[in-house]
């Protein structure tokens, strides 16, 4: 391509030629890749307002009229699901919560203080982050078990408190968002520490904070291992555990209308929450992997 | 913790006077997430090691042991299927990481293309990392559903003569169900990827690429010769976080097949394994697998701390 050595205007007008090819050939792909992305949930949309007969028919692209119909006899059915998106909505919202005021806290301590320790605490920090809960997952019972928090949330929202990801973001976001001589302002105004880190950190870390909730949010919505382990009674359990009982049931005697909708009922709110916020999330990913 | 603090308080005194006041507020603000993170990670742990040296286990309504056994988990569990399921996971792992990175790497460079100039980047951006939001289990559920033997896909397929009769993707075919979780792993985590590589990818400086044009070089060249090089400490960031995601392949294979692992456990993962000892109770092998799987985790995660955020000085 680079070899075209006949005039400079000829070489000018292959390279365009060449940037529109490539041009065209980056949107055929990525259109044909979003859709793979997309096709699924389509196709989950539509089954989830189509009638049980309709769905074992065969293929559709067009909705049809049941939504209404399914999601009420969803509601009816056997599965606990309207407690379940009760139980995984109180659990995922309190573990954002939990979650995000501490981190701040803990990335504050970081920030703005100098202690001995705080060298080793950071480096701890950041070397335990990619560790998965998984593989103490044995011992967590255990002492769940001895705690006698066996069928409660505290085991599920308490542990957010110390979150290496979500720390290491916000402290990421406090060093360019944070001057400390506003906190040595707020001193000299005779606010105490734990009042300056209220009224003045957390409002400054605003928007840090909410893509941290909504990521912390998502992860314990989505959440499956651990819960499964945790709750056990049948009122108790959170979404993805009733979506796994769902599973292993008899699931062909089931109507398809209810288990499209309770699939839909599982990730719709998650995906039009995201469309919503979806500017902010994106570009805060890459956050806490580039290197500094 | 506390008589620590007073010590330390006391000891920048002299040093420092006006810092003192306010430095033992680090400590103060750091209770929480040491507290919590000593009760619910540290002691969990060492009480998965400390389990992992005995024989404990449920039989039907009587436990057996605990009788200490030393390190005899661990060799009764590479002599069972430990490695069979290592195996699969790593399979799996490969089947969803290579078109994964391949698509990313693409993607990243396309978007940060300035020549390019790609219109609705944002859009793509927006629906490329939707995925990764998604509910795993529901996700798994759903493809569960539309492969079924009666499902959509089948009906499809056998319509436009891709597939004579309906494939029992999940049930009866070792390659249809580990290809549908490789496959929900790739759609879930390559929006991610190519962000990550993009961040990189614009981190490179730009007189690089003008140069390299000046010199004749194509975007083939431009490519291999100056973006990948660059690239290597994301890439291999990328890598290595993905193994770390790979091993905890849990929630797809898990709902797909319904914990039975596919035929002949062909899909059964590591922490599926682990699933299954700590539902039947045993204590024994479940901590002995956990411990593996710990130093295993712990030393990709060093890895990844000394290439990303040690700083060199």
């Amino acid at each position: 391509m680079a070899k075209n050595i006949s005039g400079a205007p000829d070489s000018e007008l292959k390279k365009s030629a060449s940037l529109t090819l490539r041009k065209v050939i980056a949107y055929i792909v990525l259109i044909i890749i979003s859709l793979l992305c997309l096709f699924w949930f389509y196709v989950l949309f539509v089954n989830s307002t189509r009638f049980h007969s309709d769905i074992q028919n065969g293929f559709s692209a067009i909705p049809g009229k049941a939504f209404v119909v399914n999601f009420k006899s969803l509601m009816k059915g056997t599965l606990p699901v309207f407690k379940g998106l009760r139980n995984s909505l109180i659990i995922a919202a309190s573990t954002a919560l939990l979650c995000t005021y501490f981190s701040t806290m803990t990335a504050f301590a970081i920030h703005a203080y100098d202690f001995k320790l705080k060298k080793f605490m950071f480096t701890f920090i950041l070397m335990i982050m990619m560790i998965p809960t998984q593989v103490t997952a044995l011992g967590f019972i255990n002492l769940v078990d001895d705690l006698h928090m066996m069928n409660t949330y505290w085991p599920l929202i308490i542990p957010s408190i110390a979150s290496p990801v979500t720390f290491f973001y916000l402290k990421q976001y406090m060093e360019g968002a944070l001057p400390l001589s506003l906190i040595e302002a707020a001193r000299i105004d005779g606010s105490g520490e734990f009042r300056t880190f209220n009224g003045i950190v957390l409002p400054l870390m605003k928007p840090a904070i909410a893509v941290q909730a909504i990521f912390a949010f998502v992860t314990s919505w989505n959440n499956y291992f651990t819960p499964s382990l945790i709750l056990t009674q049948l009122n108790k359990k959170t979404l993805p555990i009733l979506i796994a009982q769902l599973r292993s049931a008899d699931w062909l005697k089931f109507d398809m209308g209810q288990v499209y909708m309770m699939i839909t009922l599982s990730i719709f709110p998650v995906i039009i929450v995201y469309l919503i916020l979806s500017k902010h999330i994106v570009s805060g990913i890459a956050l806490g992997a580039v290197k500094e | 913790m506390a008589g620590n603090q007073t010590g330390v308080a006391k000891a920048n005194k002299g040093r420092n006077g006006k810092a003192v006041r306010y430095n033992k507020w680090g400590y103060i603000f750091l209770i929480p997430f040491v507290v919590v993170f000593l009760v619910f990670q540290l002691i969990p742990l060492v009480n998965t090691f400390y389990n992992s040296l005995f024989e404990y286990y449920r039989d039907g309504r009587t436990w057996v042991g605990p009788t200490w056994v030393g390190f005899e988990n661990y060799k009764t569990i590479f002599k069972a299927d430990l490695l069979k399921y290592a195996g699969n996971t790593a399979i799996m792992w490969i089947m969803g990481f290579i078109p994964q990175i391949i698509v990313s790497l693409l993607l990243a460079q396309w978007f940060s293309d300035t020549r390019l100039k790609l219109k609705g980047s944002a859009f793509f951006k927006t629906v490329i990392y939707l995925p990764n939001l998604i509910m795993a289990s529901a996700f798994s559920m759903l493809f569960f559903a539309l492969f079924a033997q009666n499902g959509p896909v089948n009906t499809i397929l056998v319509k436009i003569g891709v597939m004579k009769e309906p494939l029992d993707f999940v049930n009866n075919s070792v390659w249809g169900a580990r290809g549908l979780v490789a496959g929900m792993n790739f759609l879930m985590w390559f929006g991610n990827t190519t962000i990550l590589l993009m961040a990189g990818i614009m981190g490179i400086d730009v007189s690089l690429y003008e140069a390299a044009e000046v010199d004749g070089a194509n975007s083939w060249q431009r490519f291999t010769r100056i973006t990948l090089p660059l690239l290597r400490p994301i890439l291999i960031y990328v890598i290595i976080t993905s193994m770390i995601g790979g091993i905890q392949m849990f929630d797809v294979p898990q709902i797909l097949t319904d914990g039975s692992g596919g035929v002949n456990r062909t899909s059964m993962t590591l922490i599926m394994y682990l699933n299954k000892h700590l539902f039947s109770k045993n204590y024994g092998l479940g901590g002995a697998l956990s411990v593996i799987l710990f130093v295993i985790t712990t030393a990709l995660s060093l890895t990844v701390y000394n290439l990303m955020y040690r700083k060199k000085d």
